[in-house]
């Protein structure tokens, strides 16, 4: 196989992997913030049924968790998986694993906030709703940018335990070359790949957090 | 008619009586300061007037209409929705550490709430703002925001985004106890502006002198209980051991 050829499998394999990897945070991003409400509900049951899901996803193996979403569906229930539902439980998984993390770090935000902004707010007659959207919220993401950054970059490279599920994304792909052809370049290659995509997401939430310094 | 009146309010902390059964109340165009000690509860009966205090005894009126009282479970009942809306927008509350949005520009901060909250038109409520900054002699630092300002100059944006909202009686809790001496000054010369124009005014403070000129009636307040009311040279010049103590200690500094 001529490298050429080689690299266009492995470009491909990335628009997979991009795409797991924006599906993923399309989803995650607003189910934390929910499940984040969930964990500071008043709700005792409400918040300790959250409280031990974000614990089970945050203390068991992503690859497990992929794996039981996939294959859970057949032994629980019979229902026949493969076909469109590989793809479909990759993002379940991934979506739901991230959102525990990304629910944790936005509780960390909305509890960090000084109490004197809802007071400001109450006392100038903002609702709950406008108060969390308007003041506290814009806040919150200024606060807690770096800590997404962290996950976000965490996610670029996670998105290579797709191949636990043997889906094509490229990492899948850049193993199937080197073993077939024992070749070690793919390897290389998909580092070089997985790299330049966390340089060009780091300097997106670069520009983001500055962006937002306008104040502090 | 009373636009404030608070009766027989108790205000207590796992079980500790901050608040001893006082009632206060506040006539249309009245300034009324609240001085005393720390810990005397002065604050935290301005919190509970704000209802950002839950009260455990008493009642609390706007225009003679019940804000706060006590159910008949012994618990206290506030009113929700639009009635909760409506008397809010009784009050307005300047903070000792201004708690300005700091998200928000100068003069964001001051619309924001008149154009969501109230939804007046945009244009009458940039105006007014404007206006507002002028009178606060920050009309420079519109498009500032908060970090950029120095202590004294956000309170008196704190002031002008307080009376934005056309509050018909204005809290101040502490309002230059945050500020550098040297900022007290403009703090001050803002809310005496205020006092010229008879906005109803309650003011817990700690600069004495200032109290004793600006105020219609002055409350000595001691370990949760009104010591004594009156007209300011009541107050001050009083024969009272407590309030003696209390001012000498000033005058030592």
């Amino acid at each position: 196989m001529s490298f050429s050829v080689m690299l266009e499998q492995l470009c491909g394999g990335m628009l997979k992997s991009m795409e797991i990897f924006f599906l993923t945070l399309l989803f995650s991003l607003p189910l934390g913030l929910l499940i984040a409400f969930g964990r500071m509900s008043k709700n005792i049951v409400l918040r300790t049924v959250i409280k031990v899901y974000i614990s089970v996803m945050r203390g068991t193996p992503l690859m497990l968790q992929l794996l039981v979403v996939y294959f859970g569906p057949y032994y629980l229930f019979g229902m026949s998986i493969g076909g469109s539902y590989r793809f479909t439980a990759i993002i379940l998984g991934f979506s739901l694993n991230y959102a525990a993390y990304f629910a944790e770090i936005y509780r960390s935000g909305i509890a960090s906030m000084p109490v004197g902004q809802y007071e400001a707010a109450q006392v100038l007659g903002y609702g709950k709703a406008q108060r969390f959207v308007r003041i506290i919220f814009p806040q919150v993401v200024k606060r807690i940018l770096p800590s997404v950054t962290n996950e976000v970059i965490t996610l670029v490279k996670d998105t290579s335990l797709s191949f636990s599920l043997a889906y094509a994304e490229m990492f899948t792909i850049a193993k199937q070359i080197a073993a077939a052809q024992t070749n070690f370049m793919p390897f290389v290659v998909a580092a070089v790949f997985y790299y330049v995509f966390n340089l060009a997401v780091a300097v997106v939430m670069e520009t983001l957090e500055k962006k937002l310094s306008y104040y502090h | 008619m009373n636009l404030l009146e608070m009766n027989h309010i108790v205000k207590e902390f796992d079980g500790l009586e901050v608040i001893k059964d006082i009632s206060i109340s506040v006539k249309e165009g009245e300034i009324l300061s609240i001085i005393g000690p720390s810990g005397s509860g002065k604050s935290t009966l301005l919190r509970c007037a704000t209802m950002l205090e839950r009260i455990n005894g008493g009642e609390i009126r706007y225009l003679g209409e019940r804000a706060a009282y006590l159910g008949g479970d012994g618990k206290p009942v506030y009113p929700k929705g639009q009635e909760a809306k409506r008397i809010r927008s009784y009050f307005g509350l300047v903070f000792q550490n201004f708690n300005l949005f700091p998200h928000y520009s100068v003069i964001k901060n001051i619309v924001d709430a008149p154009i969501k909250v109230q939804k007046r038109a945009r244009q009458e409520v940039y105006e007014e703002a404007r206006a507002l900054l002028k009178k606060m002699g920050l009309s420079d630092k519109e498009n500032a925001y908060p970090c950029q300002l120095s202590g004294g100059q956000c309170q008196r944006v704190a002031i002008a985004r307080a009376l934005a909202l056309n509050p018909k009686i204005l809290f101040f809790d502490e309002p230059t106890s945050a500020l550098d001496p040297e900022l007290t000054g403009e703090v001050l010369r803002v809310i005496r502006s205020l006092a010229d124009l008879k906005i109803t005014m309650v003011i817990v403070t700690h600069e004495m002198a200032f109290a004793r000129e600006i105020s219609d009636r002055v409350i000595f307040m001691d370990k949760g209980k009104i010591v004594l009311e009156g007209k300011p040279e009541d107050v001050f010049d009083a024969d009272h051991t407590r309030i003696r103590e209390f001012l000498g200690r000033y005058q030592r500094g």
